[in-house]
């Protein structure tokens, strides 16, 4: 047998970028049929008259507000969605891409509570925690955007949901994941996304949002939310539906079958959304769960909850559409050790999925309260995932061969020009969260943990916060919105501003 | 005085921040042709480049090899210098004689070399015994070389005890206190130093630079350098 030398093997510049499947061929085409069977038997609840004026028109059987969805009607849906779109900075730049293998990462949102670092109780959020979640979340380049991540305890109900939109635009620049809780908000938000982009067309063109949606399990589209897709259609504002199976409690116990009725849930949202506006951007997504049989909870940070995200994102890929998942969330209630398993083995396996968005840093307590603390450990997690991906590089002429042509057996490395100039690519460099090296056990200090180090990290990001530049006839139109909005419901003065 | 010259120092400090030895090299040239004397490029121009990485190290803006770079670059304006201070009879003022070794048994070298490296940027003259050196062979180097320092590295937790041994050689030549020893290495704690009765200990390279600065700056017949 010939024997090969190093010097007839071709060098391979090919970087693998490693990935995670649950579902082979054959079982996400049986996912994917069983999803089309769903809508037609037992159909989606439909809520809204002009949905179903769509449905029907379109040739959907609708009987007692339950829609029986052709598969033929599905998949043209299917087909009009765009396969990638962009959301902008305020500067104007495509910072976040849905689509492919993009993985990005942002907070969780909509949270109740904070957990107070001194007391290690959960209180609820104020005005002030979210702008300080926001100057966070600005500065760590680990997220490409912005959530609307708290409800303000100290902003009346009726606006809660545009008053901290309001917020994250006044304080920061990135993308935000955000969401409605009525249509009338909706509207709002919508206004005040449009003066922050400089008029709707301007929105249109370089959305900075997206807008979570949410049916109700199983397979329901209430009448809010179901209006909420169409408004978000006419808007060209990009919508994000969050399917919400609890494998054995609102959904089938096995995870394929929970994976079934996300997909049709999906499926149907998609139908309705393109039948109002073809081609409108829309994003596959949820936070899928299994329902923990002892607690009777929605356990976030199970493994298996991750396992739902990784397959539903398939399916969506499968499709061939942007997807979203909700991972990097812990069910303990302390940024213990704990909240470092789940979360970090979730954003390694939300990354591998090649999950576009994935929601949830921060989080703990099954969603119930949002940690400032967590945060920053959890984008140290998010790093280590993004380098994952990033794989092998390859990029060198030679791998190892000429670093020893140069220094042969001396095992001088850390004096080749090649090292310095390609250490940094190679290398992540965790910040001060992340200890390694003898220094804090060698100085005789006592020794501090990870959350302990967090509360200090979070205070530096804080400091070296800058708000970002906004045109001063903007920053007026905002706060405009926002009075007007305000004044709606008695709120005499703006907090957090 | 000094200002005329400064663009030149300046380019000097960044010729050591960049770890640009070509750079380096060009300036101590272009130094003679200037009039600067090589001591002043030393310690005006060369010196704060080395003193400004090592600050930016402790901070974590700079890394490992940027400081290896920086000193390469510091050997290669040294290489221009020397043959000119030693032809003036106005050599470098030596900031200490150091040995430096692996404690026996222990094969690790790049902490020790690394410390050594940076020494010699600061002006030190260093002894490198190399790895795996008996205790006996440390108090003879010292006395031989009539050192100031002799510096231990040990990798191992296992080969840590060959530290206290160190200390014990150099004690039973009678050359302790005017020798110090110091100590280092991944394993080796402020306790431990205390506990072998070492005169210094320091967590990364650059701070046993500034410890070996420290302890030179009590002997009052040597001139510290920055």
């Amino acid at each position: 047998m010939a024997t090969q030398s190093c010097a007839d093997v071709k060098p391979s510049t090919t970087t693998v970028r490693p990935d995670l499947k649950l579902l082979d061929l054959s079982l996400t085409e049986r996912i994917v049929a069983e999803a089309f069977e769903l809508l037609i038997n037992p159909g989606v609840k439909v809520a809204t008259p002009r949905a179903i004026e769509l449905l029907a028109g379109a040739g959907t059987r609708v009987e007692n507000g339950i829609a029986h969805i052709p598969e033929s009607l599905a998949r043209c849906a299917l087909e009009s969605v765009p396969r990638e779109f962009f959301l902008y900075d305020r500067a104007g730049a495509a910072v976040v891409h849905y689509g492919g293998e993009k993985v990005h990462f942002d907070p969780g949102s909509s949270c109740l509570n904070i957990l107070d670092p001194d007391t290690l109780q959960p209180r609820p959020a104020q005005s002030g925690d979210l702008v300080r979640l926001v100057q966070l979340t600005e500065m760590l380049p680990q997220f490409a955007a912005q959530s609307t991540a708290f409800v303000c305890n100290d902003v009346p109900q009726e606006i809660g949901d545009f008053y901290r939109l309001f917020l994250v635009l006044l304080y920061a620049n990135k993308p935000v994941i955000t969401g409605a809780f009525s249509a009338q908000t909706l509207q709002a938000m919508l206004d005040l996304l449009a003066a922050d982009a400089g008029g709707g067309e301007a929105l249109k063109r370089r959305p900075r949002a997206v807008f979570d949606v949410c049916p109700s399990p199983p397979l329901n589209w209430s009448e809010f939310a179901a209006e909420n897709l169409l408004q978000l259609g006419r808007a060209g504002v990009p919508a994000q539906m969050v399917s919400m199976p609890l494998a054995g409690a609102t959904a089938p116990v096995t995870l394929a079958g929970s994976v079934v009725q996300h997909a049709a849930e999906c499926i149907s949202g998609i139908t309705i959304h393109q039948l109002a506006s073809p081609g409108a951007p829309i994003v596959w997504g949820g936070a899928p769960a299994i329902f923990d049989m002892s607690a009777g909870c929605a356990p976030m940070g199970a493994i298996e909850t991750a396992m739902l995200n990784v397959a539903c994102t398939q399916v969506g890929k499968y499709f061939g559409l942007p997807t979203h998942g909700y991972l990097v969330v812990t069910d303990s209630k302390l940024v213990d050790a704990q909240a470092g398993i789940e979360s970090g083995i979730s954003a390694v396996l939300g990354a591998l999925a090649g999950i576009n968005m994935i929601s949830g840093a921060g989080m703990l307590d099954s969603l119930a309260c949002h940690s400032l603390e967590k945060l920053v450990i959890d984008a140290e997690a998010i790093s280590y995932a993004q380098s994952l991906v990033r794989g092998v590089q390859t990029g060198q002429e030679t791998l190892a061969a000429s670093a020893f042509a140069q220094i042969g057996l001396s095992g001088e490395f850390l004096r080749l020009k090649e090292t310095r100039a390609l250490f940094r690519s190679e290398q992540y460099f965790p910040s001060s969260v992340i200890q390694r090296g003898s220094e804090a056990r060698a100085d005789g200090q006592p020794l501090c943990d990870t959350f302990s180090r967090a509360r200090t990290r979070v205070q530096e990001v804080l400091t070296s916060y800058q708000r970002p530049a906004m045109s001063l006839e903007r920053e007026k139109s905002l706060l405009e919105i926002a009075r007007r909005e305000g004044a709606r419901v008695g709120l005499q003065h703006l907090p957090g501003v | 005085m000094g200002c005329v010259h400064e663009e030149t120092f300046r380019a000097m400090r960044q010729s050591i921040i960049d770890g640009a030895p070509e750079a380096a090299a060009t300036l101590a040239q272009k130094s003679f042709v200037l009039g600067i004397a090589p001591l002043e490029a030393i310690d005006q121009g060369f010196v704060p480049g080395m003193n400004d990485v090592g600050e930016q190290f402790t901070l974590r803006t700079v890394f490992l090899p940027d400081m290896m770079a920086a000193a390469e670059a510091m050997k290669a304006a040294m290489n221009v210098l020397e043959p000119v201070l030693k032809q003036q009879g106005t050599e470098r003022p030596c900031a200490g004689k150091v040995i430096l070794g692996t404690a026996k048994g222990d094969i690790h070298e790049i902490g020790k070399t690394l410390v050594g490296t940076l020494l010699t940027a600061h002006g030190f003259q260093v002894h490198d015994l190399g790895v795996d050196v008996p205790s006996e062979h440390f108090a003879a180097a010292a006395a031989d070389l009539a050192a100031d320092i002799v510096g231990v590295s040990a990798l191992l937790t296992t080969t840590m005890r060959g530290q206290k041994a160190v200390v014990e050689a150099i004690e039973h030549a009678g050359l302790r206190p005017r020798v110090k020893v110091i100590v280092g290495g991944a394993p080796v704690t402020r306790r431990w130093a205390e506990e072998i009765r070492a005169d210094g200990y320091a967590k990364d390279a650059m701070r046993a630079v500034a410890l070996v600065q420290g302890l030179m700056g009590s002997h009052s017949d040597t001139i510290r350098v920055s």
